[in-house]
């Protein structure tokens, strides 16, 4: 099968679902002949003309507002927030509008909307521009929460997500737009809420997501030279929540690590654990394991910045401790 | 064609005061007797819906809370009836009377605000989140200012669909002090969207005065911030707002929105069902109802010869009946089931 990037695969997800569809759109800052701040639309102006490739001024409230009020009057817009750090600047879009028109309406009105996004550390550009911020929008009834980690991944979920009637957080990571992997040339989906074993083992569960998966590989053919066989499951998408993959393996293992960028506290990491608790607490031999961020901000300095997050080496630490 | 004069409205110690004057066509000699008549009764039904509503508050009906919108009837209506059917409109927490005069189901209204599984929200929503795509209503809204980018975004859809729809985004005064105010009007204005920002100032943002939260006299003279066209208007005459926002709608049509119009209004009631007012006096409230829009109008009606004393009075007599049915059928229906509590979170 042919490798493309991870950013490779947002293009052609969105291509393909503009050919498709002509109430898809493209709305957001620096999108137009930039082509977005990681690039992920470039060229894609020049192909579809301003109209739908829509540039807008910094203004991400007006961005949602408008992706809202075009969605509720029979449009599919995919709005572009370039950082996950800037939706503070638009939550009551995200919550008190998205998120909650459907219900409080009485199911009068639906928002069929995609908010593209990106967050995580790597990149050096401090505690602005490096957040893990999912747990805001996991947290509330009425969002979806995509967060893919593949090439692959990325463009199946990207299609869905644009098919949905729902509001979905879709949110990528900045250090796995240029990571390669294999997408077919042909036309796939990925349903919400299905969650993808990305390594089989039999001895200890790995749960990660996002950039996690890939720390949680790393981690785990660096365990399988010690002969301790790991599974890495990625649940891909936050909400809706695939639990019972989670469990099955749990099942085999007896052991559960949970990693995740996104500072400790209050996390999603957090509530997993919670699940794991109601849903496979009898089937566990050893403590759950948490691996998060610090409950810190962000630091510029590279040696700072890696230490803040979880990595390979706290990834078999873990590992090791629940063994 | 046949033109008419607005008088751009000041307010000098709690008074309507004349500013200048601008011309606009007068659609409203225009309109059909039948119409004008039809507009009265729906302020008719905006006031006894509300006082109706002021009923079941003293009953202790209504659960949450609701903003009454006693006094402002003159904006809904004439602005209403100034766009078309399909024209979307946006609202804002003190909603009812946009609703009706988008001609909302009565019944379907009365029975959510008294939290009824039939009514618009089926029970999930009350007072202040009532919307109906039948009537090209995309919904009031509980946060200040919340609605703003959703009319801006209802303007794109027009626009791209390359169709001559306008929105009406109805605000209020203290919604031009948040920020989505500035991202929404700089947008429209920017992609030069068909739609018009109908800022009803009723002179209070919950118990603050709008001369206490805004340091310049005249909301509309933010026009310039944005290079939009701004008007302020006496929001208490009905002709007034008619022609106006049938003018500006209109320009908007011809894709030279948007447009933000101040109508001077003045809310009759407290904020919401729990309110003292203790930041007004009893002396400016009554100066403000010599004001009242449908005193105004049924007598400008009545003058004009458009109908007689008692035909007025029929036509008020017919409004209270409809009221007294909805808040009959309101009463009638059922609770919402429990089971109703997780639906509709996410849509299939």
């Amino acid at each position: 099968m042919r490798e493309i990037d991870y950013r490779d695969a947002i293009k052609e997800a969105c291509i393909e679902e503009m050919d498709r569809d002509p109430k898809v759109f493209l709305i957001g800052e620096d999108i137009g002949v930039y082509g977005g701040a990681f690039r992920a639309y470039s060229g894609l102006l020049e192909k579809y003309g301003p109209e739908r490739v829509i540039n807008t001024p910094i203004s991400e409230q007006a961005i949602l507002g408008g992706a809202i009020g075009a969605a509720l009057t029979g449009y599919r817009p995919i709005a572009e927030i370039m950082f996950i750090d800037f939706c503070g600047l638009a939550m009551d879009q995200i919550v008190n509008q998205a998120a909650k028109i459907k219900y409080m309406t009485g199911d009068a009105l639906n928002v069929p909307m995609v908010l593209r996004t990106q967050g995580g550390a790597g990149r050096g550009i401090a505690a602005q521009h490096s957040q893990s911020l999912e747990a805001w929008f996991y947290h509330v009834p009425g969002l979806k929460v995509v967060m893919p980690s593949t090439p692959y991944d990325v463009k199946g979920l990207l299609k869905t997500s644009i098919r949905d009637n729902n509001p979905v957080v879709f949110i990528e990571h900045k250090m796995i737009y240029l990571t390669k992997g294999p997408v077919p040339e042909e036309e796939y989906t990925i349903p919400l809420g299905v969650a993808d074993i990305k390594r089989e083992g039999k001895d200890v569960t790995i749960f990660a997501y996002s950039n996690m998966v890939l720390k949680a590989l790393e981690a785990a053919e660096e365990l399988a030279k010690e002969g301790i066989d790991c599974e890495v499951v990625d649940p891909r998408t936050l909400v809706p929540l695939d639990v019972e993959t989670l469990v099955n393996s749990i099942k085999k293992t007896n052991k559960v690590v949970v990693v995740s960028e996104a500072a400790e506290r209050g996390s999603v990491a957090s509530d997993i654990i919670a699940i794991i608790n109601d849903s496979a607490f009898d089937y566990l031999d050893a403590p759950v394991k948490r691996v998060c961020g610090l409950n810190a901000a962000i630091p510029y300095n590279s040696k700072l910045e890696q230490a803040c997050i979880p990595h390979k080496e706290s990834i078999v630490e873990a590992v090791k401790l629940i063994l | 064609m046949k033109e008419c004069t607005v008088r751009e409205c000041t307010i000098i110690k709690d008074k309507l005061t004349d500013l200048k004057e601008y011309k606009v066509a007068d659609k409203f000699k225009d309109l059909k007797n039948e119409q004008k008549i039809e507009m009265l009764k729906r302020m008719f039904h905006i006031r006894y819906f509300e006082m109706e509503v002021e009923q079941f508050i003293l009953k202790g009906q209504i659960y949450g809370t609701c903003h009454l919108y006693i006094g402002e009837e003159a904006n809904a209506v004439g602005a209403m009836n100034a766009i078309r059917k399909n024209d979307w409109i946006v609202s804002h927490h003190r909603g009812h009377g946009h609703c009706i005069a988008k001609e909302a189901d009565l019944n379907l209204m009365m029975a959510e605000l008294i939290g009824k599984g039939n009514g618009y929200c089926k029970g999930k929503g009350g007072s202040m989140h009532i919307a109906d795509m039948n009537t090209y209503n995309l919904g009031a809204n509980g946060i200040v200012g919340g609605g703003m980018g959703v009319a801006a975004g209802a303007a794109l859809t027009n626009k791209l669909q390359k169709n001559d729809g306008v929105v009406i985004g109805f605000i209020g005064d203290a919604s031009t002090n948040t920020g989505v105010f500035h991202e929404s009007l700089n947008l429209a204005a920017v992609w030069n969207l068909p739609l018009i920002f109908y800022c009803e100032n009723n002179q209070y943002g919950m118990s603050t005065p709008i001369i206490k939260s805004t340091k310049i006299k005249r909301i509309s003279d933010r026009k310039a911030a944005y290079g939009v066209t701004g008007v302020t208007i006496d929001g208490n005459n009905i002709v007034d707002v008619y022609n106006t926002v049938y003018h500006f709608a209109q320009l908007c049509r011809e894709g030279k929105g948007p447009v933000l119009i101040e109508a001077l209004t003045y809310r009759q009631r407290g904020h919401s069902k729990h309110d003292s007012q203790v930041y007004r006096t009893k002396d400016e409230v009554e100066q403000w109802k010599e004001y009242d829009p449908i005193v105004r109008y049924r007598e400008y009606l009545i003058e004009s010869g458009v109908l007689s004393e008692e035909e007025a009075k029929k036509v008020e007599d017919k409004a209270i009946e409809d009221i007294k049915a909805a808040a009959a059928f309101a009463e009638a229906s059922p609770y919402p089931e429990l089971s109703e509590l997780e639906t509709d979170v996410y849509a299939e």
